[in-house]
């Protein structure tokens, strides 16, 4: 049962009559209209239709003035909303995609960031607009062999998907090789895709681009198709989500981990091999898709504990109050456009809230956050404070031989 | 007012480009193709005569590998017509391109006399001859190419367009070009729009591209391609090495012998 | 292949362009090779032809359609020319007072053009060039055989002719040109004045795609402020909206010749090479180690932009204390 609406061909006005067929759609009709939605909204400033209105809008035959405002685009799908309603409605999961959707095909104009990321996202696999020959030049510098099925279809134990960001960014590279390093750690039969591999697709589609999407998983799920592998591991957050609720709907039947997820499962095998001490204070961030949507708050927090020398401290919004990094829902292209509506970047204000904990380490698993944070480091003057890591970076370091004492 | 777009494929160069075994021409097998980047300006130029003057569009491609997509993706931004010219594959070298549409363009049904040609000024892969100007004197029509913006008087007077054309520093040149005209687009008045993938692939389903054959592929090029190599470009620059502080360093010193810094 | 060797005399608002100096050199060598005449080829600009004087002849029209660039007006008088004299060569600078002409000449006379030359020379009789395409990624080695050849030169192909001191032979020669053309110049539009003329700096901190976004600007931004200069860009930055036109290096753009041209995430397509070669220092940082830029850097760094400047801007900053 998919949770996605079919598009009505020539766009007629969305009504409650529309949501209707699908489950999900009665459910909304339940709304309170109480607004907590709107005040949990991390760009609640700018957002003239949060939830609460769009439902109220949609009872008053009034959607062709929501779907008619570009003021969804700041919709970062963070999952606040929907992790707040006291309905349980499933705002983030259903209603807000259809809507986005809407609002998208409807725009005048496209933000040209995001126009690009998107048509590189279709012509390449990665909205980098990096070639797709180059998406497993990262194995170059790995400390360990990595397989790649193109060329030995060999059946697996896990099919690791590495997702745009880390294989193309440069800093999500070191990711891709600390997780390398800690798969030849533990032993694990793995491969990659390498230039086979596109875009999981989750952020043009909570963006509002579902025919991408749909491109994106066509062609994710032929390829994945060729190969026989025990589970699929991805390093992208979103891409998590995407396999285990889209993808899984859509036919993938392998058991679905995110890498934070899979090595603590094997942290009674893992922890003896951390043995350097890293000696830092860090603060986690829970990345919105693993954390508020899919409830990953104590994996990635018992693989830092389990680090010698690290010292775990909370900031004052954690866990399912965590506030967004701004990448969701093509927020990632959309910073030039937030800006010139005055608005903050939402990494700008996460990383404030950060260095407040006087941690040296800003630790994430989403592969957008690395760059984000960095970025956001640097415009605060913050970086010679605190560094990002993505959690294998942290756990990969602390992989070999002890100090000396 | 009738408009015709011409757009064609060249090799994307986000790829890279490897030489073919016999040392002079492009590993086709390697190439990716793309539309040329100022056809994709031209297109929109000519949808934004079609949103101000009420123009029928059509877009014409020579058949090549992927140009079906391109054509589509033009029908779903707004294009009226597409039409694939077939039966040269691979397509000609531009000369030669050239006679190949100047031949094939009044057969195909209902499209000629247009008022406006549009066309990218030029291609990554122009060695030979350079297309839109080339077709203007096929035709017999005027040319102005490196153009920036295009006017047409909507109500009468419909017998020429304003033409901006663009010179270097920022400054452009006003034109006043009698119609029915080529232009050479080098920059749509506004950047080339999105179309949403679902238009596309619902293009692709709902409508057709016409097709015409080619005639004959126009005459063998008066130049002859003897080697083609990689230029040797990183072998001038002295290279600096090292991670951004150790390079941030050495640069500051170079600079300071220079007085720069 | 025999004839004289013809250089279009480019000129613009008053002044010949150095490309045109840059192709009489290449032509005076390309008429020894032949063992015959160079000559430039003047249309409108006729006070200019004292500025012409490495070439043995100026052949200078003269017509009131010749005021301002007007490629018909050009094709038609060059054309004309051609058939009437038969030279092996016309040497066409590619720059945009002259581009049209690479499209419409060839066609009109149903001549060979070699286009994107970045160097020619005389072999066994024939002309034989270096043509760069795909953005500079792939050169070809073409020839010809057949009279008249036209040649698309890019910059940089030979240093400027010096002033050889004497004034040149002038030929003044009548135009078939009608009244009213087809093509009409009617007014140039300059860009507002106020913002920064990037020609008149001694320091660029130019940007190109590898800047990724707006944002990132303020970076360039930054070391520009610290080492005394302003930022400039290529042609995708400008096209985005990102900074306006007059930031704009490159064919369409100004020409800068700066003491100092730092170019950030710039790939160096010949259109943009063309209009900041001439500095005096060139830097360039790009991922990309094959990137056409680093043929025309000084130096060269294989890295991130983004990682670069600022780590420019603190040691520049640091070194001034």
């Amino acid at each position: 049962m998919s949770l996605t609406m079919p598009v009505p061909a020539a766009g007629p006005t969305l009504t409650l009559d529309n949501l209707l067929d699908s489950p999900g759609g009665r459910e909304l009709q339940t709304c309170i209209q109480c607004g907590i939605c709107a005040g949990t909204c991390p760009y609640g400033d700018a957002m003239d239709y949060p939830p609460r209105r769009i439902i109220g809008m949609l009872r008053a035959g009034l959607a062709e003035e929501v779907l008619a405002s570009d003021s969804l685009l700041f919709c970062v799908t963070c999952y606040s909303c929907m992790a707040k309603c006291p309905r349980g409605l499933r705002l983030t999961e259903v209603l807000l995609p259809l809507v986005k959707e809407q609002v998208f095909g409807r725009l005048p104009e496209v933000p040209a960031e995001l126009q690009k990321a998107l048509e590189n996202t279709h012509r390449y696999g990665n909205p980098l607009g990096e070639s797709p020959r180059k998406r497993s030049a990262w194995t170059a510098g790995s400390p360990v062999p990595v397989r790649v099925l193109a060329t030995d279809s060999r059946p697996v134990d896990v099919l690791w998907f590495t997702e745009c960001y880390t294989a193309y960014h440069p800093r999500g590279q070191d990711t891709c090789r600390a997780t390398a390093k800690l798969f030849g750690a533990l032993g694990v039969d793995f491969a990659i895709l390498g230039h086979e591999e596109k875009c999981a697709g989750e952020c043009a589609r909570l963006a509002g681009e579902t025919g991408l999407f749909e491109a994106l998983t066509d062609a994710n799920l032929k390829v994945l198709g060729k190969y026989e592998y025990a589970r699929l591991v991805t390093s992208g957050a979103h891409a998590y989500d995407a396999f285990t609720h889209e993808y899984r709907a859509l036919g993938l039947d392998q058991p679905v981990e995110h890498t934070t997820g899979f090595f603590a499962k094997r942290l009674e095998r893992l922890k003896p091999l951390l043995t350097r001490k890293l000696g830092v204070t860090v603060t986690y961030h829970d990345s919105c898709a693993l954390g508020r949507h899919n409830g990953m708050y104590d994996e990635p927090r018992a693989l830092l504990a389990a680090i010698p020398g690290v010292k775990l401290v909370e900031m004052a919004h954690n866990r399912v109050n965590a506030t967004c990094c701004g990448g969701g829902g093509g927020g990632m292209w959309l910073d030039t456009f937030f800006k010139a509506r005055g608005q903050e970047r939402l990494a700008d204000r996460r990383v404030k809230e950060a260095v407040a904990t006087g941690a040296d380490v800003l630790a994430v698993s989403c592969p957008y956050e690395v760059s984000r944070f960095e970025d956001s480091l640097k415009v605060l003057g913050y970086e010679k404070r605190m560094v990002v890591r993505d959690v294998t970076e942290l756990l990969a370091e602390a992989l070999g031989a002890p100090e000396a004492a | 007012m009738n408009v015709l777009v011409l757009m064609k494929m060249v090799p994307d160069i986000v790829e890279e480009l490897e030489i073919g075994a016999d040392g002079r021409s492009l590993d086709l097998d390697a190439v990716r193709p793309i539309v040329s980047e100022r056809d994709d300006h031209a297109l929109e130029q000519a949808l934004l005569l079609k949103e101000r003057n009420a123009a029928t569009v059509t877009v014409l491609a020579l058949e090549a590998p992927e140009v079906d997509e391109v054509l589509f993706t033009a029908l779903a931004k707004g294009a009226d017509r597409a039409v694939k010219v077939t039966g040269l594959e691979p397509a000609p070298a531009t000369a030669a391109a050239a006679a190949v549409l100047a031949a094939v363009l009044p057969k195909v049904p209902n499209l000629m006399p247009v008022d406006l040609v549009l066309a990218g000024c030029q291609a990554i892969d122009d060695l030979d001859g350079v297309l839109a100007p080339s077709l203007a004197e096929r035709l017999g029509i005027p040319y102005l190419g490196i153009v920036t913006g295009v006017t047409v008087e909507a109500a009468g007077g419909g017998d020429t367009a304003s033409v901006l054309k663009e010179f270097a520093g920022g400054t452009r040149g006003r034109y006043t070009v009698c119609l029915p005209a080529v232009l050479g687009v080098q920059a749509a008045e506004k950047p080339p729009r999105y179309v949403p993938v679902a238009k596309v692939r619902a293009a692709m389903k709902a409508r057709t591209l016409e097709e015409i054959p080619a005639g004959d592929g126009g005459a063998a090029p008066l130049v002859e391609v003897t080697a083609m190599t990689k230029p040797e470009a990183a072998g001038k620059a002295e290279m600096l090495e090292g991670d951004p502080g150790a390079v941030a360093a050495k640069l500051v010193e170079i600079l300071a012998a220079r007085g720069l810094a | 292949m025999t004839g004289n060797v013809w250089v279009l005399a480019e000129h613009w608002r008053g002044r010949l362009s150095d490309l045109t100096l840059e192709a009489l050199a290449l032509g005076r060598e390309l008429a020894s090779g032949f063992g015959s005449q160079l000559e430039a080829v003047l249309l409108g600009g006729g006070a200019l032809a004292a500025g012409l004087g490495a070439a043995d002849k100026v052949l200078s029209v003269d017509h009131p359609s010749l005021a301002e660039p007007n490629p018909e007006a050009y094709c038609r008088a060059l054309a004309a020319l051609v058939k009437a004299r038969g030279p092996a060569v016309v040497l066409v600078p590619l720059s945009n007072v002259s581009a049209d002409l690479i499209g419409l000449l060839p066609a009109r006379l149903g001549a060979a053009l070699l286009n994107f030359c970045r160097d020619v020379r005389v072999v066994d009789g024939k002309l034989e060039a270096r043509c760069l395409l795909y953005g500079g990624k792939l050169e070809s080695t073409v020839t010809v055989a057949a009279a008249p050849a036209l040649v698309g030169l890019l910059p940089g192909a030979r240093p400027a002719a010096a002033a050889s001191g004497k004034a040149p032979a002038v030929e003044a020669v009548a135009a078939d040109l009608p009244a009213e053309g087809r093509v009409r110049f009617e007014a140039y539009l300059d860009p507002a004045p106020g913002d920064v003329d990037v020609t008149q700096q001694a320091v660029l901190v130019s940007v190109g795609r590898g800047i990724q976004t707006q944002d990132n600007i303020s970076l360039a931004e930054d070391l520009a402020a610290a080492l005394g200069g302003v930022v400039s860009a290529s042609r995708p930055v400008i096209d985005q909206g990102w900074l306006p036109l007059t930031r704009q290096v490159g064919k369409s753009g100004a020409t800068v010749k700066p003491k100092l041209y730092f170019a950030a995430g710039i790939s160096g397509a010949p259109e943009h090479v063309e209009g900041m070669k001439g500095a005096e220092l060139i830097v360039a940082v790009n991922t990309d180690p094959g990137a056409p830029i680093f043929g025309v850097a000084h130096y060269g760094i294989v890295a991130d932009a983004l990682e670069v400047l600022p780590a420019l801007t603190e040691a520049v900053k640091a070194r001034k204390g």
